[in-house]
């Protein structure tokens, strides 16, 4: 029982360390542009099929295609923001986030319409599990959570080390005092969203190495990337890594109690539980 | 022929009961559900199994299936109206999802993936075409009748401090009104009726399963209650007919198109409905009706 408590908190750790990415994305994208984009779900499948397609297709190894994976996302994202959530500003968030999420449905079904609703499974050599004493970890896991550290890391340096990063948590913070003190509004916008959809590219395909690329793939992973956002309190980057960590460990720990379905319900409940007790999640702003 | 446009009124029908619960909680109050699809499943789960095996009448089922909805609304609501109303619609989004899910996984309470089939429906199936015809009647009177309560409900002053509410919070608070309660009302309302809508178009096709429920009927309802006007329930009631009308011309344009298979089929129509939602926020946000402002009295002074 205690080496099955260990392995769910092991494998939590594993998949709440990939969720991060894109949860960090969603969060960044709000933090900036004031509206959640709810089109998060479909930009993590476009990346899962950017990856597929440069990883089966152009026979790219997997390193060469997370960065088709950010790139494709990434354009996808700038091109809806530009072309149909943009013009939509003087209408509110609310508008925004409706007309994000039309955008998600677009962008779903043009996956939809170009690959078939078949599972796509990636190429990558079988494997046997590594193992410590009772533990197990697949070798596929280990590359995929070093990944997702990487790009924090990455992260982390170019938001705190460079001007432009320092910029963007400017804006996030007080966007009339940064435009006061010379920060271009535009730019900045348009950077955050191209490395938000980036990094929910990145996301959808690290989901998909594990499983396969299917059209819902991001879709499934909507209610933990929103849980780990509001638990991290909307906005946050560094709330939205300390709640997907947590979400990934709870979500593997009740696999243990309830049937593995519901594993997705968890990110509700939980957001639920943080909006009744503490809105402003662990390092969020008012949220009134 | 005629069967098939009966039936797609019927269906209509259903969409415009769906839009005045849109045009309540969004258009009125400002709330918006993007859980929609959740509380239509709700309902028609509700209906469908206390009718199907709690053997109880159909009125009564309907009547159960408003209750829950209205119950659902509120639990719904609570931890959320007093944030920024954003929060409301991820959380919505996330109720519709965990609906799908439970009925889906439940076996015991709701069937599981296969559903329920057999429904009992309202009038016998053995009327044949008159079964239709009834049922055509039953829900368009159904759904006039909703179209008036909520134009009788938004012209009260109930309706409009909830406009005052949607408009500016704050100064409605100054102004004396009970912001949050009349947030969670219009709210649970809104819910009731489409989780009523749901319980009819589960008797009416005597059939319901998890499958049903895809997170996009929230976004036709969306596209309806926005090309028809928000905030004027006649204009979400015109809104549904033609979205039912734009869907099925979609539907003949994709099987028209030579060398697209099923499925890029289904996707050009989602794609189609989903570029509709995106033009009309850009070009027409008011819809073919706006909502007219209602004058202010003349002043005494």
């Amino acid at each position: 029982m205690v080496s099955s408590i260990i392995q769910a908190l092991l494998n939590g750790l594993v998949s709440g360390t990939i969720l991060a990415v894109p949860a960090i994305g969603f969060t960044a994208i709000f933090a900036v542009l004031r509206y959640p984009n709810f089109a998060i779900g479909s930009l993590a499948t476009i990346g899962a099929y950017a990856g597929w397609l440069a990883n089966v297709r152009l026979g790219w190894p997997l390193e060469a295609s997370f960065g088709l994976a950010f790139v494709g996302a990434g354009i996808a994202t700038l091109a809806a923001e530009w072309l149909a959530v943009r013009p939509l500003e003087k209408s509110g968030a609310l508008m925004m986030a409706i007309c994000s999420l039309a955008v998600g449905i677009v962008l779903e079904n043009i996956v939809r319409f170009a690959f078939g609703n078949e599972a796509r499974g990636f190429n990558v050599p079988l494997m046997r599990d590594i193992r410590f004493g009772d533990l197990r970890m697949s070798p596929q896991q280990v590359e995929n959570f070093a990944v997702a550290l990487l790009l924090m890391a990455l992260l982390w340096a170019a938001l705190n080390l460079t001007r432009m990063g320092r910029a963007m948590r400017a804006t996030a913070d007080n966007p009339d005092l940064a435009r006061l003190k010379g920060v271009q509004p535009g730019t900045v916008a348009a950077i955050t969203v191209l490395v938000g959809g980036g990094l929910a590219g990145i996301g959808g395909m690290l989901v998909a190495l594990d499983t396969a690329a299917d059209p819902l793939t991001g879709f499934r992973l909507i209610l933990s990337v929103f849980a780990a956002a509001v638990l991290g309190g909307l906005g946050s980057i560094p709330g939205a890594v300390l709640g997907a960590l947590i979400i990934g460990m709870v979500e593997e720990l009740t696999v243990l109690l309830l049937a593995p379905n519901y594993r997705t319900a968890i990110g509700f409940a939980v957001i639920l539980i943080v909006l009744t007790v503490r809105p402003s999640g662990l390092f969020g702003e008012r949220a009134g | 022929m005629l069967n098939y446009i009966i039936f797609i009124l019927v269906v209509a029908g259903v969409y415009a009961l769906l839009a005045q619960s849109l045009t309540l909680s969004w258009g009125l109050a400002g709330l918006v559900n993007l859980g929609l699809v959740g509380f239509f499943a709700i309902g028609a789960y509700a209906s469908a199994m206390t009718t199907k095996w709690g053997g109880w009448p159909i009125p009564l089922g309907l009547l159960a299936a408003t209750v829950l909805g209205l119950f659902t609304g509120f639990i719904v609501t609570i931890s959320t109206l007093r944030l920024r109303d954003d929060y409301l619609a991820i959380v919505t989004l996330g109720f519709a999802e965990v609906v799908r899910l439970v009925a889906s996984n439940e076996i015991w309470l709701t069937g599981g993936t296969d559903g329920i089939a057999g429904v009992p429906s309202m009038i016998p199936r053995a009327w044949g075409q008159g079964y239709h015809v009834t049922m055509l009647a039953i829900v368009s009177v159904l759904a006039i009748a909703t179209c008036a309560l909520v134009r009788h409900l938004a012209a009260s002053p109930w309706g409009r401090a909830l406009r005052a509410v949607r408009e500016d919070q704050v100064v409605a608070a100054v102004a004396g009104k009970p912001v949050i309660r009349l947030k969670a009302q219009a709210f649970s309302i809104a819910a009731a009726i489409a989780a009523l809508a749901g319980a009819i178009y589960g008797h009416y096709t005597s059939y319901v399963a998890p499958d049903i429920y895809q997170p996009l009927i929230t976004i036709y309802v969306f596209l309806a209650v926005t090309a028809g006007g928000v905030g004027r329930p006649a204009g979400a009631f015109l809104g549904a007919y033609l979205l039912i009308g734009f869907l099925e011309l979609t539907r003949f344009m994709a099987e028209i198109v030579p060398g697209v298979s099923p499925v890029q089929a289904a996707a050009t129509r989602e794609i189609l409905v989903g570029l509709a939602l995106i033009l009309l926020l850009r070009l027409k946000p008011n819809g073919i009706m706006p909502e007219r402002n209602q004058k202010a009295p003349p002043s005494t002074a």
